[in-house]
Parts: C-alpha cells; sequence; structure tokens
C-alpha cells in the first residue's frame, strides 16, 4: 500500500513538473517594461495612452483591420478614451463627433432614392471597414485576411502582451539579405535573415552563423507568430527559430504617427499605445468590473464572517 | 414524502384550512426546516447545496441572457460581444454564466468524490446515487450545447469532433449524427437546435434535483461515519437552523471564490480561440473541451488500437461513455458491507490514487497527445537525410549534437544533385502524454474492480456504534456525560 500512495505522489509531483514546462512553438509574449497599468485587481487603462493608441489605429492599422464590434461612441462611453463627464450620451460629445465625421463611410442605411450614399460618419456608427468584404480583404492582401481587431487581445494567448510582442519583434529591415544561389542549373532569388545575427531572439539565437531562414513571398519572419520554421531554415532543422511567418509587414517605424500630446513616436512607445487601445477595445468594462467587484468581496467578505459566528453560535451547544 | 413524522403545527386559521387542502406549508416544513440530519456531517457535506445556487444562478442569468442572445450563425458572436458591451451589466450576466458552468462543474466533482469516499451509492442509497448520475449526465449535455452558443472557433471545432463521435455507432451512426445536426454537417439549423435543448435541459435538471431531494429524504443523510441514524434524538438535529447556517457560511465561502473568477480572471478558465468567430475552414492547432471535460476527452484519445472487429475510434467512444456508466452500476460493483472510506484501510489507499489518476487524465485531456510527458528526458533529435538513390528512396540518419549536423550537411554535399537531399529532425522516441493516457485509463476502470475484490477480502476497522458516540470527544467520553443535542 505504500508504494501505492509513493506512486500516487509521484505521479502529482510529476504532473506539476509538466505543466511548468513551456510549450514550444512561439516565443512566449512578454509585457513592455513596467508592465500594464491595466493589471492586478485596482489596475486601470492608462487613458492618456488608449487615446494615442487610437492614433495608431486610425493612422496605420485601420488601412488593413477592421475593427467591426467597435462603433464611435465606444470612444466617448464610460471608461473610454474620450469620455466626458459633460456629455453622459457620447452622441453629443463634439469631439467624438469629430473623430467620426473623420471617417467617410457608406451609409449603412438608403437614402430617399434607395441608393448608399457616401457620408462622414457619426457616433452612433460603426468603425469604418478598409474592405467591403473579406474577398475583397484578400485581393488586397495577397491572399491573407486582415483579422478583424474587435477582440484581439482577447483571441491570442498573452493578450496585449502579444500584440505588444508581435508589433516590436520584428527583425530589423537591415537585416535582410539578398541571397543568390544555384540549383538544378537554374539562379535562385532569395530574400534571408542571418538568424545568428539576431539578438532578439535572446537564448534561441544559434551560437554559429551563418543560419539563414529564407522569407517566403511576401511572407515576414516574426518570432512570436504561431508556425512552423522548420521547412525555410537552412541551418539544424532541430534548433529552428521560433515563431513563424505572417503576411503582415513591419508596419512601424520610428515617428510613423504623429502624436498630438508630444510624446515622442518611437516603435516601443506606438505598440505599447495600440495593444493598450486594443486591450481597451476588447474589455472596455474592466473598470467597471473591477470596481463592482471589490463592492462585491467586501459585502461576500461580511457575510462571510457573519455566518460564522452564527454558524459558532447556533451550533455552540451541539457536539459535532 | 419524508421519512419522518411531521412536527408542522398550523398557527392560524388560514394555515390549518390550507393544510387540509394542498399540505405544501407542512411539506416545505418537514423538508427544510424540521428535517432530522445527522449532526457530524463536514464541510465535504456542504456541496449539495452549493450545487442547488450554482442551478439556480445558471438558470437565472441563463433566461437573461436568452433575451440578448441571437441563436445564427451569422449573428451568434457579435450578439454575444453586444451584451458584454451594450447590455446593462451585461458583462457581468455573462461572466457569472460562462464561470458559472466552471464552478458547478467544480462543486459537482467534490460532491461526488464525496459519495464516493463516504459510500454515499451504497444501500438504502442506490436510488440517490442514480439520480445524481443522471443529474452529471444531463449537466455534460447542457455544458456541451451551451459552449457551442458563442459561436466561437472552439465551439464549432469542438462541437464537430464530438458530434462526429455518434458517427463511429456502427449501422446508424452516421444517420444518428445527421439527426443530431439537422443535416449533413453543422449550420444554422444546428446552432438553433443546440440552443433550443440548452434551455431545455436545465430544467430537466431541475426536475431531476427535486427526485434527487426525494430519494435522499426517504433514508435520510449518509455520513462521515456511514452508520445509519439509530436515534433521531441523539443523533441528529433539525436542518434548520443548524444546516441552513453551516451551508450558508459555506456558500458564501464559495461565492467568494466564484466572484474572484467572475470579476478579477472572467477569462481564465477560457480558450482564447473563443474570441475567434467560428470559421469552418480554419481549425485550431489544439481542440480541447473546457477543464472539466478534459478527463473524458483524455479517455477517449488514450484508445488508438482497433479491438477485433471494433474500430479505434468507436473503441475510445464505448471507454468514454463506460467511464461515467460504470458509475450508474458502482453500488452492485462495491461489494463492502462499511460504508465510509474511513473504516476502510485498504480501499481509501486506491481512493487517493483514483482522484490522482483523475486529476492526471485531466492533465492529458489538455496536452498534445504526441508531447513528452517530461520533456526533458527526452533525448535530442536525430537528423534524417533522405534521397533518392537508383531511382529509390533512400535515408541515412545522424544522431549527435553539433557534430551531427556538421555529417549530415557534409553527407549532402557529397551526394549529387539528382538525389534531391532533404534533411529533417525526427525526435527520440519517448514516453508520450498517449502512452499516460492509456495506462490512466486502465487505473480508472481498475479501481472499480478493484473495489468488487478489495470489499470482499477487506479487513475493516470497527465501525463507531452510532453516529452520536462518535463525535464526543476522547475527554467528555471518560465522565459518561455526553452534552445532548439541543
Amino acid at each position: 500500500m505504500k508504494t501505492f500512495r509513493i506512486l500516487a505522489i509521484s505521479l502529482a509531483g510529476l504532473a506539476f513538473a509538466g505543466i511548468a514546462q513551456a510549450a514550444g512553438g512561439a516565443k512566449h509574449p512578454h509585457a513592455p517594461e513596467g508592465g500594464w497599468p491595466f493589471e492586478g485587481a485596482t489596475g486601470e487603462y492608462d487613458l492618456a495612452s488608449v487615446q494615442r493608441g487610437y492614433a495608431v489605429y486610425k493612422q496605420v492599422c485601420s488601412s488593413c483591420h477592421s475593427m467591426k464590434l467597435m462603433s464611435y461612441r465606444n470612444l466617448g462611453e464610460k471608461g473610454g478614451p474620450f469620455y466626458d463627464p459633460a456629455y453622459p450620451n457620447p452622441n453629443d460629445n463634439p469631439f467624438v463627433k469629430a473623430l467620426a465625421a473623420d471617417n467617410e463611410i457608406v451609409s449603412p442605411t438608403p437614402n430617399d432614392i434607395g441608393e448608399f450614399e457616401m457620408r462622414p460618419a457619426s457616433p452612433a456608427d460603426r468603425f469604418r471597414s478598409p474592405f467591403a468584404n473579406d474577398a475583397a480583404a484578400r485581393a488586397a492582401n495577397g491572399g491573407a485576411l486582415p483579422p478583424d481587431l474587435s477582440v484581439i487581445t482577447k483571441a491570442r494567448p498573452g493578450g496585449a502582451s502579444y500584440v505588444y510582442s508581435l508589433l516590436t519583434g520584428y527583425p530589423d529591415f537591415e537585416m535582410y539579405e539578398d541571397r543568390v544561389t544555384e540549383a538544378n542549373g537554374e539562379t535562385v532569388y532569395q530574400t534571408v535573415i542571418d538568424m545568428a545575427k539576431f539578438d532578439k531572439l535572446g537564448a534561441d539565437k544559434p551560437q554559429h552563423g551563418p543560419a539563414y531562414l529564407i522569407q517566403p513571398a511576401a511572407q515576414y519572419y516574426n518570432p512570436y507568430m504561431a508556425g512552423d520554421t522548420k521547412p525555410n531554415y537552412l541551418g539544424d532543422p532541430r534548433h529552428a527559430p521560433p515563431g513563424g511567418f505572417l503576411a503582415m509587414a513591419p508596419q512601424l517605424v520610428p515617428d510613423r504617427v504623429e502624436y498630438t500630446d508630444g510624446t515622442p513616436a518611437t516603435v516601443e512607445q506606438m505598440a505599447h499605445d495600440v495593444a493598450q487601445f486594443l486591450a481597451w477595445a476588447g474589455d472596455p468594462k474592466l473598470k467597471a468590473r473591477k470596481e463592482t467587484g471589490l463592492a462585491t468581496m467586501v459585502y461576500l467578505g461580511i457575510l462571510t464572517i457573519l455566518l460564522w459566528f452564527s454558524y459558532k453560535r447556533i451550533w455552540r451547544k451541539v457536539e459535532h | 414524502m419524508s421519512g419522518h413524522e411531521s412536527t408542522y403545527t398550523p398557527n392560524s386559521a388560514f394555515e390549518r384550512w390550507l393544510d387540509k387542502r394542498l399540505p405544501i406549508i407542512r411539506f416545505a416544513n418537514d423538508t427544510a426546516i424540521s428535517f432530522p440530519t445527522p449532526k457530524n456531517l463536514n464541510y465535504w457535506y456542504v456541496f449539495g447545496a452549493i450545487l442547488a445556487i450554482c442551478l439556480v444562478i445558471q438558470i437565472v442569468t441563463g433566461i437573461i441572457l436568452a433575451m440578448h442572445y441571437e441563436a445564427s450563425v451569422a449573428g451568434a458572436f457579435a450578439s454575444v460581444e453586444r451584451i458584454m458591451r451594450d447590455v446593462p451589466f451585461g458583462w457581468l450576466l455573462r461572466y457569472v454564466h460562462a464561470n458559472g458552468a466552471s464552478m458547478f462543474f467544480f462543486a459537482v466533482y467534490i460532491h461526488m468524490f464525496r459519495g464516493l469516499y463516504y459510500g454515499s451509492y451504497k444501500a438504502p442509497r442506490e436510488v440517490l446515487w442514480i439520480l445524481g448520475c443522471v443529474i452529471f449526465l444531463l449537466m455534460i449535455a447542457t455544458a456541451f450545447l451551451g459552449y457551442m452558443l458563442p459561436w466561437g472557433q472552439m465551439s464549432y471545432h469542438g462541437a464537430n469532433v464530438i458530434t462526429s463521435l455518434f458517427g463511429a455507432i456502427p449501422l446508424v451512426g452516421e444517420s444518428l449524427q445527421t439527426w443530431i445536426l439537422g443535416g449533413p454537417s453543422i449550420g444554422n439549423q444546428t446552432l438553433q437546435r443546440f440552443f433550443s435543448l440548452h434551455y431545455l435541459l436545465p430544467f430537466m435538471i431541475a426536475g431531476v434535483v427535486v427526485l434527487h431531494i426525494w430519494a435522499l429524504h426517504v433514508p435520510g443523510n449518509n455520513n462521515p461515519t456511514g452508520v445509519e441514524v439509530q436515534d433521531v434524538e441523539k443523533d441528529t438535529v433539525p436542518f434548520h437552523p443548524y444546516y441552513t447556517v453551516k451551508d450558508g457560511f459555506a456558500i458564501a465561502v464559495f461565492l467568494i471564490l466564484f466572484a474572484y473568477f467572475v470579476f478579477y480572471a472572467p477569462n481564465a478558465l477560457g480558450h482564447a480561440d473563443q474570441s475567434i468567430e467560428a470559421n469552418p475552414l480554419v481549425t485550431p492547432a489544439h481542440i480541447v473541451p473546457e477543464w472539466y471535460m478534459l478527463p473524458f476527452y483524455a479517455i477517449l484519445r488514450a484508445i488508438t488500437f482497433n479491438l477485433g472487429p471494433i474500430d479505434a475510434k468507436l473503441l475510445g467512444v464505448i471507454f468514454m461513455f463506460a467511464a461515467i456508466a460504470i458509475l450508474f452500476v458502482l453500488p452492485w460493483i462495491d461489494t463492502s458491507k462499511v460504508k465510509s472510506m474511513r473504516y476502510r484501510p485498504v480501499a481509501r489507499q486506491f481512493f487517493v490514487g483514483f482522484v490522482a489518476v483523475c486529476f492526471l487524465l485531466g492533465w492529458c485531456g489538455a496536452a498534445n497527445p504526441d508531447d513528452a510527458v517530461i520533456k526533458s528526458l527526452q533525448g535530442e533529435a536525430s537528423l534524417v537525410v533522405s534521397y533518392t538513390a537508383d531511382g529509390a528512396l533512400a535515408t541515412s540518419t545522424y544522431k549527435g549534437g553539433e557534430e551531427a549536423y556538421e555529417a549530415a550537411r557534409a553527407f549532402m554535399a557529397s551526394l549529387p544533385a539528382a538525389a534531391a537531399p532533404s534533411l529533417e529532425a525526427v525526435l527520440a522516441p519517448t514516453f508520450q502524454f498517449r502512452h499516460l493516457s492509456l495506462i490512466l485509463t486502465f487505473m480508472y476502470f481498475g479501481y472499480f474492480i478493484l473495489l468488487f475484490f478489495i470489499g470482499l477480502g477487506e479487513k475493516t476497522k470497527p465501525l463507531p456504534e452510532s453516529i452520536h458516540k462518535s463525535v464526543l470527544r476522547p475527554h467528555k467520553a471518560k465522565t459518561g456525560n455526553p452534552v445532548p443535542a439541543e
């Protein structure tokens, strides 16, 4: 019987050992330095950052990515980046109206003569979608469909950290090399990256170079993208770099977006802001949720204590 | 219907009038107020009340969610997000309902393990136990149907995997699958019928819960000693206020855990793929069910071999359903006359092992079956060069570190271009999750077989004479002057 118990305990220990080991594949996303302000029991979004993040989305992401679950009014709702207590109804908020009117959309309802005309968006309208439908989006993006970003931070393990890591994780443009080889008497032109020079890989970096990774046409390597690099790796396949390829080229270059609040638009800053904006878009009720949670916990805590003493008192004469 | 004498006396003229026509107050009094309950019930016995609360929470939140939900493949995903964004406190309703399912299963598993440990399935409570198993089955069905409704990637592909299991049944399988789906594949009609049934089953659960409580109140509660009540005065206390307050305290503690998940980690128990709208053309890398189904999923996938005319898929389905079905016949498998494991030193050890096996099966269910159980024990992968020599495919294997790679490269360079060599890494054979799952599956069923044989020859510890005697503290027992129940 002893042996059985030892077996059971060792099996349980083994389970914990297994949970501790990391899953292979893509590199594990990391938060920016200093972490996210919205983590923890009382954490909230940094609304200035969410505002800047909206600018990044508007000027960069929105040319390919839709956010179909979002309306412009959401920007001015309680907990949103442009909320103004003077306008409890965001549809009246002039700033939100101006933000919405910046976008020309096809009216979702027909006009008097039954045509769907172009008009500036109002706060009640959904975010403008860059493409009329998925087929149009694919056709414009080399066959790849840019995912809708409404809930992207909920739809990827790592959430905002994943968005941040992906956007800042690409190799720099200088790392792309042109390589010409002969195969079966034909000249092959390839774009390659020497993984031995890619310092962002950290411990996964190959020790000796050159260790080339071939970029497929219209695809870009990123260590945080789910996928498989083995077929494209010219080095030891047992040490193929983590990550995979995606159709989105690196988008963020310094000063691509001009911030109105004077914040320097570094790649890290823009990635941080847009990731926080997307986190807010995916979970706009976070603040209300945590506030309700605190009140609920206090209530339940007091109730539990009262019930404990009631229990002790009622049972005091019963041996049990 | 309760097995004890009624203590109700109608106090007002109206109560006397009603008592002669519909003795509903008498019934409520005898069931929930004066019902004699063993006084030695420990905290493992609070989960029945917690489960009742869970069912009420799920039904109430579910009814309100259904007012806003749209059961169509075009609108389901967006309508769930709309509930979270635009319905006042919709995020709360939805998170309570989604996490409530996890809490419900968490509580029901403890409730079932408690029943297994204290022998609550044995005579005279076999029917009570079987009704509990029926509730568990209905819960699984309801949870599975409900998981389809948000129309995420796991909803679609999970439903695809599970409904295809019915297709594995010989002769009628294919027709049965089509009948369940309402067509050749999952579509709008499937989502609508799943929604309809997801709304229906909780009320069936509520109905069986009534039977479950009825079947509980005929023989009365089991208790940690497994000794039946002999003297109602000495062995029991009335349900109210003794157990209403104790269960109430436990419910409050349970709600704190519940609230932690709802308010601070609402998506921790879910899967990220559920936030991607269902797409039949893109299959998630790993299809996994919710955590509470993982042990059964592990059993399903553990069977990878054919047995005579039964193919592996059908055999997996049979084992998975057998894992639940065996619970129904447990009262007749366990041969021991002693109920509580407290007095069964041998069976008790195996019970601990059984709980560990269930946890480990859950771990296997979450893992990729081909992965190594312990990565650090897996040796280095070998390199295999495949090439064509004299028109036939040939391979050459290299083992070792850096030098193996150099050797493989050198060999590839030495081959003529026509050989078209390619290099790939082949993982060293190791102990995989599929192996562990298979061992654990046999251990799961082995426990029940062992219960049969252990019961025949086990030397049990002496049972206390009565519940009353068992709860006396040693120093008071010596004085022979126990404190009577109120």
